[in-house]
């Protein structure tokens, strides 16, 4: 383990307090109004004048050499206005933006082979998409097929013309290394008892309901490309788009629209809007690229974790955790976009919210002809989560103590935080054990348990799943390339800015240089900054800026926003108040430190008829420069901009004994649902769901609660219906929606019951933690538990997702015929 | 190829417009009319986002072909209410928190519209038998059977 001299000093400002006004309200959202009425301006509903729609002919071939193209009966179709090939667009543009070190490139069209069922091998410009489509029926191409590599273990032997990117070597494998962290082996010697597992955790995806888009247009005379588009990081590195275009980054700007959706998904899309771009400058006119759900399911940045894991618990006789050991297999697909940054994620709490000595972690990254992976809900931590779950559950039934009872014995304890755990990273602070408590209150256990007995009596199988599961957030951008063995990108910030203004009137602006995606940005701005200046929510506008505008600012990815943009509007909101405060101190000629600003007003402490009003300061500030000290830092105006750091995180240490301190933020949650299983069918039944996160200081309750249930039946997708299935000669089989089953209402619980504690953070202003991804990442070892103990008398083993009734029916069959 | 004349009314407002016979409905309401609130998602009539409704039903308008909304009376999200002067149901939606990034938000709102002129006091059970053909990825639907439950209470409070 590393020594605790690696963590920071705190820098938070706001200490979390009881009488706070807005922080802890379940105020209605600011951004719902132009939702609820149709008026919300998607990528979809951007229309410029003379636009072009693009359509993209997509490979039907997992592997495939590409011998020609003929594009010629396309390009000729009345209304076609540009026909693009890889090797067109190669002269163009440059591979996508990737922080694989070394790189994968990834061209935004197919140049000599095809990698992947869905990759694009030729785009069409057309006036208007039903041409467009038409023309990519009308693009001939020959190919010659190479073998698929499909399985991600076979992948790790490949050699020859299984390679998909022979330039890399002669292997499929991206990465292969093993990191280890404290005394792995003596304590592996040390144990009584070693728990070995393999688990396969499934492809599956964030699925937003709205595909990924761009419209681009490109203003020749200036030499300047403008993308609209659903993109989340491009405040952080929309800049890569425009390396991507050959063009200066100053000659791009990136304008957010609303995204109908994310999950992960949309955290930094590369390959739609530089295809709507190099279109745009083709054909000299605006161009909308809008992704058909075909083309999101095949070739999107939304296939998640895919993984097998071979998985080793050590501990003594008497429960005490001691050491875990992992070798994973993680199937990328045919591309790297985020390096193996989802394993840097993964080490963040891959011990859980348990007391473990040490962790050894050996990963193999491999490259198969499948779509690339992308980002979704977890970022690996979620499979992490799922991994030592089922491992405690595990340990329990082999020393045949309650699985509850032994999470309580191993849990870290309240007065140990902050906590550090083998990898280094940190955990700020918790109680896991008040989050057991209360989950098992609600989730009216004993009730349950003597259903349970009564049903089996009946011969029906009742199970209860118990999880307790870490809920980091707030990434640092050392998780993308801590695994890396070669030097490449390797950032260390990932801020979050804001910009305020008060205007003459008294009414506030803030530009939010993050997108919506889905979350509640303008809703949490506006009750931040109305806590923070004592006004009326109602009174505050929320805008959000394009690149051109725009301040470094990460994005809502990593359960980050609340916690950064709260940090921001701390940042921003204390200058204008000092200035509102120095302004008002020379107006009523008073001593500044007797001032406070109370209601929307500055007032002499102790004099209630001396006072002034934010909007006469405003105004003030603005129209009455000749009224104010001669101070060069007395601008006119109340304004001012914050870039808000990452709260608390550190470096790798450079000899790799720790990973420094990059998740810190950590939440917690415990999941209890009980089901039923129908033997016959193998359907499964959720009678009751309960679940307690502890977020720490929460901003809104009510959308917190939506996160967490929202959250939940994402897992409940994972757990028993998605996946991105392909079968040996890598077709996709589930790029419909009628075969990729996203949950509908019928599947996902009547109630979920959601309770709440909250332990503060001690580094983030008001004590706040994330909460976007939570639901998901407890989700499913709950709900594999539950079936697990549902199907107990029958000796099933759940160590593999998803669990549709064909499977678990192939289980219990199984079980049946040993039984028998 | 060829277009066909057709006359459609939509949020009470007579459109005449020739369009090629394998026009969807969904990009004749979004492109040609620009009444963009109707949302497409999976395009292959699985999540409900581009339900709209269709003399007085609700119907899927990317399954549907325009032409054979000839003569019809469509009904979308536009006609529905505005933000200073909502439809309970959007009102309940808002106050329930019906909703996240409001993607499927315009289909769910016909539904639920379908469903309390049919039945003004609609179960837990018939909301979610009402619903079942919506996909929401964002909420896990409990605020949405909460939502439609108070706009059914608001409704008769306004009717009564």
């Amino acid at each position: 383990m590393s020594d605790r001299g690696h963590i920071p000093e705190s820098r938070q400002r706001e200490a979390p307090r009881a009488d706070l006004k807005w922080i802890g309200r379940s105020m209605k959202r600011v951004e719902d109004p132009r939702l609820l009425v149709g008026k919300g301006i998607y990528t979809d509903d951007v229309n410029l004048p003379e636009m072009a729609h693009a359509a993209v002919l997509r490979s039907p071939h997992a592997h495939a050499r590409i011998v020609s193209i003929d594009v010629s009966r396309a390009a000729a179709l009345p209304g076609v206005l540009c026909v693009m090939t890889g090797a067109d667009a190669a002269k163009v543009c440059d591979p996508l933006p990737t922080w694989a070190s070394p790189p994968v490139l990834q061209p935004v069209i197919a140049d000599d082979r095809v990698r992947h069922v869905g990759e694009a091998v030729a785009a069409v410009a057309a006036e208007d998409r039903y041409i467009a489509e038409d023309a990519c029926e009308l693009i001939e191409v020959e190919y010659e097929p190479l073998p698929p590599v499909v399985d991600p273990e076979e992948a790790l032997t490949s050699t020859g013309d299984a390679v998909l990117h022979p330039e890399r070597g002669d292997t499929n494998i991206a990465l292969e290394r093993t990191l280890s962290f404290g005394p792995v082996e003596e304590d592996f010697a040390a144990a009584d008892l070693v728990i070995e597992r393999r688990f396969r955790w499934p492809r599956s995806g964030g699925q937003p309901l709205e595909t990924v888009g761009a419209v681009a247009s490109f203003d020749e005379g200036a030499g300047r490309f403008t993308i609209q588009c659903n993109t989340s990081m491009y405040n952080y590195c929309g800049w890569m788009i425009a390396s991507t275009l050959r063009v200066a980054p100053h000659k791009l700007n990136i304008v957010p629209t609303l995204a109908g959706g994310s999950f992960g998904s949309k955290m930094f899309v590369h390959k739609v809007p530089v295809l709507a771009a190099v279109l745009a400058r083709a054909v000299g006119r605006p161009v909308k690229f809008m992704e058909d759900r075909i083309d999101n399911t095949t070739s999107c940045d939304n296939h998640a974790s895919d993984r097998v894991y071979y998985a080793k618990l050590a501990l003594k006789r008497d429960g005490t955790l001691l050491s875990l050991k992992t070798r994973i297999i993680d199937d990328y697909g045919a591309f790297l976009q985020f390096g193996v940054g989802q394993h840097g994620n993964a080490l963040s709490q891959c011990v859980g919210p348990y007391r473990i000595n040490s962790v050894e972690v050996d990963l193999a990254a491999v490259l198969t002809n499948k779509c690339q992976q992308g980002a979704y809900r977890g970022f690996g931590s979620e499979v992490a989560n799922f991994v030592i779950e089922r491992l405690v559950d595990a340990a329990a039934d082999e020393l045949g103590v309650d699985r509850i009872a032994l999470r309580r014995q191993n849990f870290i304890r309240p007065d140990q935080f902050p906590y550090l755990i083998p990898t280094g990273n940190m955990y700020d602070s918790g109680n896991y054990q008040a989050v057991l408590d209360e989950t098992l209150k609600l989730a009216d256990l004993e009730h349950w348990r003597a259903q349970q007995t009564e049903a089996r009596k009946a011969g029906r199988y009742i199970g209860i799943g118990v999880a307790t599961c870490q809920e980091r957030s707030v990434f640092s951008a050392t998780e993308f390339w801590m695994w890396n063995l070669e030097q490449g990108v390797e950032w260390t910030s990932s801020p979050d800015g804001v910009s305020v203004k008060i205007d003459p009137t008294g009414k506030a602006f803030v530009t939010l240089h993050s997108p919506f995606w889905g979350n509640s940005p303008e809703t949490v701005a506006a009750q931040v900054l109305a806590e923070q200046l004592t006004i009326d929510p109602a009174d505050i506008e929320i805008t959000y800026s394009d690149t051109d505008q725009g301040l470094n600012s990460t994005g809502p990815g990593g359960s980050r926003f609340t916690v950064m943009v709260t940090g921001a509007i701390v940042g921003a909101a204390s200058q204008i108040r000092e200035k509102m405060l120095r302004i008002a101190a020379h107006l009523m000629e008073a001593d500044v430190r007797d001032l406070a600003l109370e209601d929307g007003a500055v007032h002499v402490k102790g004099v209630p008829d001396m006072k002034m009003s934010i909007a006469e300061l405003a105004d003030k500030a603005h129209y009455y420069r000749l009224s104010m000290p001669d101070d060069l830092d007395l601008t006119s105006g109340l304004d001012a901009t914050y870039v808000y750091d990452h709260p608390v995180t550190t470096l790798p240490d450079p000899d790799e004994r720790h990973m420094g301190i990059f998740y810190p933020i950590m939440g917690h949650s415990c999941h209890i649902p009980v089901v039923e299983v129908d033997v016959e069918t193998g359907q499964v039944h959720f009678l009751h769901y309960a679940a307690v996160h502890d977020c720490g200081t929460m901003v809104n309750p009510m959308t917190l609660e939506g996160h967490i249930r929202g959250g939940t039946v994402n897992g409940i997708g994972t757990a028993l219906f998605e996946e991105f299935a392909y079968d040996e000669a890598g077709q996709l089989t589930t790029a419909l929606w009628t075969d990729y089953l996203i949950p509908t209402i019928k599947e996902a619980p009547a109630d979920i019951v959601v309770g709440h504690v909250e332990t503060p953070s001690p580094f983030t202003e008001y004590g706040v933690k994330g909460g976007g991804e939570g639901g998901r990442m407890g989700g499913p070892p709950a709900i594999a538990a539950a079936i697990e103990d549902a199907l107990k008398p029958l000796g099933v083993t759940i160590d593999s997702l998803p669990l549709p009734p064909s499977r678990l029916r192939a289980l219990i069959r199984k079980a049946q015929g040993r039984a028998a | 190829m060829e277009r066909e004349s057709i006359s459609v009314t939509v949020n009470g407002r007579t459109y005449e417009r020739a369009v090629e016979p394998r026009r969807l409905l969904s990009d004749f309401l979004r492109d040609d009319l620009r009444l963009t609130g109707t949302h497409v998602g999976c395009e292959h009539g699985v999540c409900g986002s581009c339900t709209v409704m269709m003399d007085g039903v609700t119907a899927r308008s990317c399954l549907t072909f325009a032409v054979m909304a000839d003569g019809a009376e469509i009904e979308t999200i536009e006609g529905l209410g505005s933000a200073d002067a909502m439809h309970p149901v959007q009102q309940a939606f808002w106050e329930k928190h019906g909703l996240q990034c409001g993607f499927c938000t315009p289909g769910m709102l016909m539904t639920a519209v379908e469903l309390l002129k049919r039945n003004p006091d609609p179960s837990v059970d018939d909301i979610r038998d009402a619903i079942s053909g919506n996909l929401c990825r964002c909420t896990g639907y409990q605020t949405i059977v909460d939502s439609i439950r108070h706009a059914a209470k608001l409704m008769r409070e306004d009717g009564a």
